[in-house]
């Protein structure tokens, strides 16, 4: 297993008092807190703060910490069988394979009292970002996660294991749903029930859609005359393109709707598609354009900005 | 091996008990009502002895816990904290929807 500097995470010395470092956890914590924070790897940064703080806040925790010795950020170990007969309580036998650093003080609070160690735990809840396409929510997907979770043995030792899980998400997910699936996070300890897992789903960005609840954004193209004389026009819905009467007169911007276009909602019905009006100017006119722009300035005038002489 | 997994969906149609959200939230009952009544945690309904939520406020609540935990705070500043943090979220789908009416580049 990789070595992590606690201390180090922190940003104390390894001498600190127990006033020193919950001062630093709480200014970091209030810094990166992933419910508070918009700094960048918040999420990661907590956790190592998080983790560190667990440790090193608990006495017997941080003895045993402290026992590891100091090492390199990072460095390969593996803590030496008197380490385990010490301060895991074990036979000086456990291999530490596929054990993660930061599991390794967490079997002392499974562990840790006579009343804890005969009692029941229930396992770790766990919640897991997942992002999903405007497809999937709208025909609904098979997800499958490769997690890895930590698993303890009948000896409270703990060790990471592949945890896949498959779960069905039918139609109607959007931005900001979650979904939680009951026994699926942590495995308890000594018949302890298994916690659970949390999905926190987001939405892919999309090429051509922008979706904000259950409706759908689409950008529609329109040339100057089909704003101006009215069209009909395919636009492309998750369902399948669907024509589209843009009224005569359309200005850029205005939002044409298609009710029920958008994505469904998971008890019946469904969100809107707003087409949004873009009117597009060809960047270069061939010569006969030039020419009929030119007829149509002459017959229209520049009545457009009368107002901002009438307000001067 | 893989097992489909149960899936419910924390949303406004699913109601949960008092029970359920100590459960799942780790708030304790006293700390859920204490919320509930200052309005940090939305109800659906509060009855003598009865309350219940919709299913969209766990994800409130295990936040609650979350902070409560992580950053020690008391139930005030819980308060608090979910307050703002609900006026961040109102305010940030009002950017996405605003945001969703702007023309891509």
């Amino acid at each position: 297993m990789k070595y992590t500097d606690y201390y180090a995470a922190l940003g104390v010395e390894r001498g600190a008092s127990a006033a020193e470092i919950k001062k630093s956890y709480r200014r970091l914590a209030q810094k990166y807190h992933p419910d508070v924070s918009k700094e960048p790897e918040a999420e990661a940064r907590f956790k190592e703060i998080a983790e560190a703080y667990q440790t090193l806040k608990d006495p017997e925790k941080r003895a045993a910490y402290d026992a590891l010795g100091q090492r390199p950020q990072g460095e390969e170990f593996r803590p030496s069988p008197d380490w385990e007969r010490q301060h895991a309580g074990g036979d000086g036998q456990f291999a530490f394979e596929d054990v993660d650093f930061a599991d390794l003080f967490s079997r002392f609070g499974a562990r840790g009292g006579q009343t804890r160690r005969n009692g029941q735990m229930p396992g770790q809840d766990f919640e897991v970002p997942v992002e999903i396409s405007i497809e999937d929510a709208f025909n609904g997907t098979t997800l499958e996660l490769q997690l890895s979770m930590p698993e303890y043995d009948e000896n409270g030792r703990v060790k990471r294991v592949p945890h896949p899980v498959k779960a069905r998400i039918a139609p109607g997910a959007v931005d900001g749903q979650r979904l939680r699936l009951p026994g699926k996070g942590g495995q308890g300890f000594n018949g302890g029930r298994a916690g659970d897992l949390y999905l926190d789903i987001s939405l892919k960005p999309h090429r051509l859609y922008r979706a904000t609840g259950h409706d759908l954004y689409v950008d529609l193209p329109l040339a100057p005359w089909e704003a101006a004389l009215g069209a009909s026009v395919e636009v492309p819905t998750p369902a399948g393109a669907v024509n589209l009467k843009v009224r005569a007169g359309t200005s850029s911007g205005q939002k044409l709707r298609l009710g029920g276009r958008g994505l469904p909602r998971a008890r019946g019905g469904a969100g809107d598609l707003f087409a949004v009006a873009q009117i597009v100017v060809p960047a270069e006119l061939s010569g006969r354009e030039r020419e009929l722009y030119e007829q149509l300035k002459g017959a229209s005038g520049d009545g457009l900005r009368k107002h901002f002489a009438e307000g001067a | 091996m893989t097992t489909d997994a149960e899936v419910l969906w924390l949303d406004e149609h699913r109601v949960v008990s008092l029970a359920e959200m100590v459960e799942v939230s780790g708030l304790t009952q006293e700390e859920l009502l204490e919320l509930a009544r200052g309005g940090a945690i939305p109800v659906l309904e509060m009855r003598g002895a009865i309350c219940t939520f919709s299913a969209q406020v766990i994800s409130v609540a295990r936040t609650a816990c979350r902070l409560r935990d992580e950053l020690e705070l008391d139930m005030a500043g819980l308060g608090v904290a979910l307050r703002l943090l609900d006026r961040v979220r109102v305010l940030e789908e009002e950017i996405a929807r605003l945001r969703a009416l702007l023309p891509r580049d």
